[in-house]
């Protein structure tokens, strides 16, 4: 059989070497597009630059190490390379005898550990720079939960929770994804540019982990725990990044969105917020009907309630119990009321009187009870869901 | 032609095993050690925040007027807890060394007794060894009856020593429901991580 | 020239060769071997428990391979379209729980149960009951685990790094199940980490010293003593959780005074030394293979056990760049970056022997070598993407993104199962008295080099675009290279079936393979017939200098 091997290999030598050739021209013109084209490497196969000082410091640092390892690897395979087709034994090698050589082993373990110290100090300094949170010109506290974010900025009253928009319409296929499918909130942080913004982080129930690439923030929000993180924006925008920690079945539904405003406009923008909230809590004094409640019910619902208690109500039992005549939804009220304000601990059911307004709350129990065939008739005033949580 | 030893070699065997069981052993106890040592190693270097758990006696220090610190606090829900944590005093600049106190209201909004516990973080970490709580209601679990509204006080100084590339502290504040008994009394002793609740 | 006569080689208990090198055939200890089902339940004999080990890690191979089809056919585009999110964090969490202790480890205990007695001399593990018991803890163990996708509640969903309180509080119930399959496991590895101590330092031929010893035996050394000291901490962080969920303690809950962040630390602390028992008998295998096929001596033996031993140790100092978003103080992020890039130098060193040895070799391309040349390329890549990552401000934006799932994927498929490919080609004929056909070994490398590429480096570019790990569903710009990465996955995948069919074929005949079989070979394993008679050095080989001595 060896003998078909042999003519094999005489007869595709110059179809080889062809092929060698070709490869090698068609690689270094690919490597070369690769270096020169900046398209190439730019945007969408690339870290971003993004928009703070400390996100251009990680891109330099990603694009150094990355290509100190471009470096040693075309060393190493070239080396390799070249071994595997000029020392084969088919092409009449000989091996060498040589088994040990003390002086190159140092020589290549001092030169890769001296690369390395080298790049450990610019590293250090960026990494002391991030770690420095002091003398922040707005603090905002980030909250995760199962599974959405809520801001809070401290020492100016303005609270609210952001919660996936994306049509869940567009996640079963049934509708056309948009622009920025699942990287789109209903209510995004907005913050100012130009000043220091400092991030304490926590969650209320599992770990969670806020990130915006174009800001080079990441950090792990920890139950029980307070983290800081920082950022100086310089460029007005609409910033989107994801919860990276696993937190349970919608880890990968609850996106975080920036928007970055010139400061001017933000000190407006939370003016005008403050005196939302003060509508949103006068509003609550008031009456409301059967049918406004219901309204208001069904959005708060399928925003906040029905990625677990799903559109229909049914729930995913045991670990999402169905709200469909079941007995806290068509019979006892106050016990509604408690479990909907108040969580149950141990279980991803969170305490909504810390995500929900009084309006939202009300609204989302009367919509329960009447919804899907429950048909309690019943319905609870922002007023007396205030009441409570001011008791 | 060498013949082995047999009996030797189980001897050998036997007590290659026996070595590698004790440092089995010791591993298992190591891992469970590694429990109070990471407290241990917390509370010396404030690694994760929560050395400031324990009480600790007011000491007159030197009160630093060259240095300004800005101490704020942040309170959390616990899921399950029919209460609110409210900082009447949400942030203050202080001198490291004074004595202060910041004012807290307990709310429990249901109508029956409840028992919770506030558990404490400080941000940065490092910061929470030049923390001293004199009086804080973190010490101990409250129990509140049914609407019962208390204000309690968190009495603190911070130590001159405060690490000058720390300008601001953060305090926060997480309430949990208690539903087993605490044998951590009121003594604020350090409740350990494992066996109590 | 090939005569294929159907010998089912491995399967038959040929008593017959005794006659091995340094002795005649010395009586039997047991009577007449059983025969069938009862010969694989009680065996006690090395070569056979390291084929069930073998077979059991191959069988978990294609379920876990199963799991990551499911992951990659809902991740093939954007929307949900096969599986719902908690089904999907089920699937990713059992892939890897599956891969890490069903498939990697067992192969790797598989290769040494069959070749260390082999390369040292001896006649079988010291402990061959216990080796036994060793093994079949393991079938026990993932039945448990898979019976837990049935339970109400479903399987464990939390990822294999199965982080508190997502995994004690908010845990489906049937935690409890799977922390105690994860038990049983960990017993199973203890127990032949002792073994395979015991046999290193207690059985070798006279004349063998550790610096004698091929660097498999090495690297296994080094292996046992990491799982001896690791898997007690992950038995210690399980039981905690175990406690936590049933018994009110809290250890990891803030509520009652405990930390999350304190379960990460016993986890990696576990975790990274874990990483590298997968890797360091991947290294033993390459440092077998690319000898033999450059018919050149190891470059470097002595830096060889030395860069081993260093990287063993300092995988003890690295555990928290797994951390690095979790809110470390400076000082101790700063302490994991340095000593995490300090581990890339022995590493680096391992690498570059190996291509010394290539290098004025003699060099021939057969499969077993095929693959160990991949594995340093492609480790080596998995390597540049770690160094990446150790660099902890970058980190930040690469960390729980898909650039550190093609970095672990790199250093485990085609790094890790590639050498255990590679071994498995190597010594095939020793195990079967065939080699294994030629021409579907290669299919079997072209097809798996092209469809590991194929899905795991694009994942690079998806982690730097933004995707988080561990979602069922994605943003718009990500859609791509998911669409690449599915199609390789399915590639690779049914590859896979190729090997299947290699192995199944040269179990059953093909060209008879000599006692040495590959031109080049020199550990001691060669010196004995092919197939290796089912005991083997009875009578203890004289040696020197790793040689047998008449």
């Amino acid at each position: 059989m060896s003998w078909i091997a042999e003519c094999l290999s005489r007869v595709t030598r110059p179809m080889r070497l062809r092929l060698r050739r070709t490869v090698t021209t068609l690689s270094l013109t690919t490597l070369s597009l690769t270096v020169l084209s900046p398209s190439v490497l730019a945007v969408e196969y690339n870290m971003p630059v993004g928009v703070t000082a400390v996100s251009r410091e990680i891109h330099s640092l990603h694009m150094i190490i990355f290509w100190i390892c471009v470096v040693i690897g075309i060393v190493v395979f070239g080396v390799m390379g070249y071994a595997m087709i000029k020392h084969r034994k088919s092409r009449g090698a000989v091996s060498a005898s040589f088994h040990e050589n003390t002086r190159i082993e140092i020589l290549w373990t001092a030169i890769p550990l001296l690369i390395l110290v080298v790049m450990a100090v610019p590293a250090t300094a960026t990494l002391k720079d991030m770690y420095d949170a002091s003398e922040s010109a707005l603090d905002v506290k980030i909250t995760g939960h199962q599974w959405r974010w809520q801001y809070e900025y401290l020492g100016e009253d303005v609270a609210f929770t952001s919660s996936l928009a994306t049509p869940r319409e567009q996640i079963n296929n049934t509708a056309a994804k948009g622009e920025h499918y699942l990287l789109e909130v209903d209510n995004p942080l907005v913050l100012p540019i130009n000043r220091k913004v400092r991030f304490l982080t926590t969650s209320a129930d599992v770990i969670h982990s806020w990130w915006v690439p174009d800001f080079g923030v990441k950090k792990d929000a920890i139950p029980g725990f307070i983290n800081e993180a920082w950022t100086r924006i310089e460029t007005p925008g609409t910033y989107r990044g994801q919860c990276t920690e696993l937190c349970g079945k919608d880890h990968g539904f609850m996106p975080v969105v920036v928007e970055a405003l010139p400061e001017a406009e933000f000190d407006e923008w939370l003016i005008a917020r403050k005196a939302e909230a003060e509508v949103a809590l006068n509003d609550a004094g008031r009456d409301w009907s059967l049918e406004e409640l219901m309204e208001k019910g069904e959005k708060t619902y399928a925003t906040i309630c029905a990625s677990c208690h799903q559109p229909d109500g049914q729930g995913m039992p045991p670990a999402f119990p169905s709200l469909v005549g079941s007995a806290i939804v068509t019979q006892d009220m106050q016990a509604h009321i408690d479990i909907v304000i108040n969580g149950k601990a141990g279980t991803p059911m969170a305490a909504f009187a810390d995500v929900l307004s009084p309006v939202e709350l009300a609204a989302v129990i009367t919509y329960e009870r009447n919804a899907w065939g429950n048909d309690t008739g019943e319905l609870v005033q922002p007023a007396v869901i205030k009441e409570q949580l001011s008791q | 032609m060498p013949s082995r030893d047999h009996a030797a070699q189980q001897q050998a065997v036997a007590r290659t095993v026996r070595r590698t069981l004790l440092a089995l052993v010791a591993m298992l106890g190591f891992a469970f050690a590694l429990v109070p040592l990471y407290d241990v190693f917390c509370n010396l270097t404030g690694l994760n925040g929560k050395a400031a758990s324990q009480a600790r006696a007011a000491v007159a220090m030197e009160i630093d007027e060259s240095r300004w610190v800005s101490v704020r606090f942040i309170t959390q829900q616990g899921q399950g807890l029919p209460w609110t944590l409210e900082a009447l005093d949400e942030q203050f600049r202080i001198h490291p060394g004074g004595q202060y106190s910041a004012r807290f209201v307990f709310t429990n909004h249901a109508d029956y007794p409840v028992r919770g516990r506030a558990v404490p973080s400080v941000s940065p970490a490092e910061g929470s060894l030049h923390l001293r709580k004199i009086m804080c209601f973190c010490f101990q679990e409250q129990t509140l009856a049914a609407g019962e509204r208390r204000e309690l006080p968190l009495v603190f100084q911070v130590d001159p020593d405060l690490p000058e590339g720390i300008r601001d502290l953060t305090l926060a504040y997480t309430l949990y429901p208690v539903t087993t008994p605490s044998s951590a009394g009121d003594d604020g002793a350090e409740h350990s991580a494992g066996g109590e609740t | 020239m090939a005569s294929e006569q159907p010998r089912k080689a491995v399967l038959q208990a040929s008593e017959s060769e005794g006659a091995t090198a340094g002795g005649a055939h010395v009586g039997e200890g047991h009577g007449s071997a059983p025969r069938g089902m009862l010969r694989w339940l009680l065996t006690t004999n090395h070569k056979d428990i390291g084929t069930l080990y073998l077979i059991f890690s191959l069988s978990m191979l294609f379920i876990g391979g199963i799991m990551a089809l499911v992951i990659r056919t809902e991740l093939f585009q954007p929307g949900l379209q096969m599986v719902q999110p908690e089904f999907f964090n089920q699937m990713t969490t059992m892939h890897g729980l599956i891969m890490v202790f069903g498939a990697i480890m067992p192969a790797f205990t598989g290769l040494a149960n069959w070749m260390i007695p082999l390369q040292i001399g001896a006649p079988d593990m010291a402990l061959p009951r216990l080796n036994n018991f060793s093994f079949w803890l393991l079938p026990v163990a993932f039945l448990l685990l898979l019976s837990t996708l049935l339970m109400e509640g479903g399987g464990p969903n939390f990822g294999w790094t199965f982080y508190a309180p997502l995994s004690t509080t908010y845990a489906p119930p049937s935690t409890s199940f799977f922390i105690f399959s994860l038990h049983i496991a960990g017993i199973s590895s203890i127990l032949g980490a002792i073994n395979i101590i015991a046999t290193i330092l207690n059985l070798r031929a006279p004349g063998m010293r550790l610096m004698d010893m091929p660097l498999f035996v090495w690297t296994w050394l080094i292996t046992a003593f990491l799982l001896i000291a690791v898997m007690p901490v992950l038995a210690g962080a399980i039981t905690m959780m175990l406690f936590d969920i049933n018994l009110g303690t809290s250890y990891f809950n803030a509520a009652g005074g405990g930390d999350p962040v304190l379960f990460q630390h016993l986890f990696w602390f576990f975790g990274h030394p874990e990483v590298y028992i997968m890797i360091l008998p991947a290294f033993g295998i390459v440092s077998a293979i690319v000898p033999t096929f450059s018919r050149k001596r190891l470059f470097g033996y002595a830096s060889m056990v030395y860069a081993t031993g260093s990287i063993a140790i300092m995988s003890f100092l690295v555990w928290a760049h797994h951390m690095f978003a979790v809110g470390l103080p400076l000082v101790a992020e700063l302490f994991f970056m340095y000593t995490t890039m300090l581990i890339a130098v022995p590493t680096g060193v391992k690498v570059f022997n190996w291509i010394a040895t290539m290098f004025r070799g003699s060099i021939s391309f057969e499969p077993p070598m095929l693959f160990a040349i991949a594995f340093i390329v492609q480790f080596t890549i998995g390597g540049f993407s770690g160094l990446m990552l150790a660099i902890a401000p970058a980190d930040f934006q690469y960390h729980d993104t898909y650039f550190v799932v093609a970095h672990f994927h790199y250093v485990l498929v085609p790094g890790a199962l590639f050498a255990i490919l590679a071994g498995a080609y190597y010594w095939l004929p020793k195990w079967t008295g065939f080699y294994p056909h030629e021409g579907l070994s290669k299919w079997h490398f072209w097809l798996s080099v092209i469809g590991v590429n194929l899905t795991f480096f694009p994942m690079h570019f998806s982690g730097l675009a933004g995707m988080p790990r561990r979602i069922p569903d994605y943003a718009l710009q990500f859609a791509d290279f998911n669409m690449l990465s599915s199609i390789g996955a399915f590639l690779f995948g049914i590859s896979q079936l190729l090997f299947l069919v290699v192995i199944v074929k040269c179990a059953r005949g093909g060209v008879r393979a000599p006692a040495c079989a590959w031109e080049g070979a020199v550990d001691l394993e060669w010196s004995v017939p092919s197939p290796a008679p089912l005991h083997t050095f009875e009578i203890p080989p004289q040696t020197r200098d790793g040689q047998i001595i008449r």
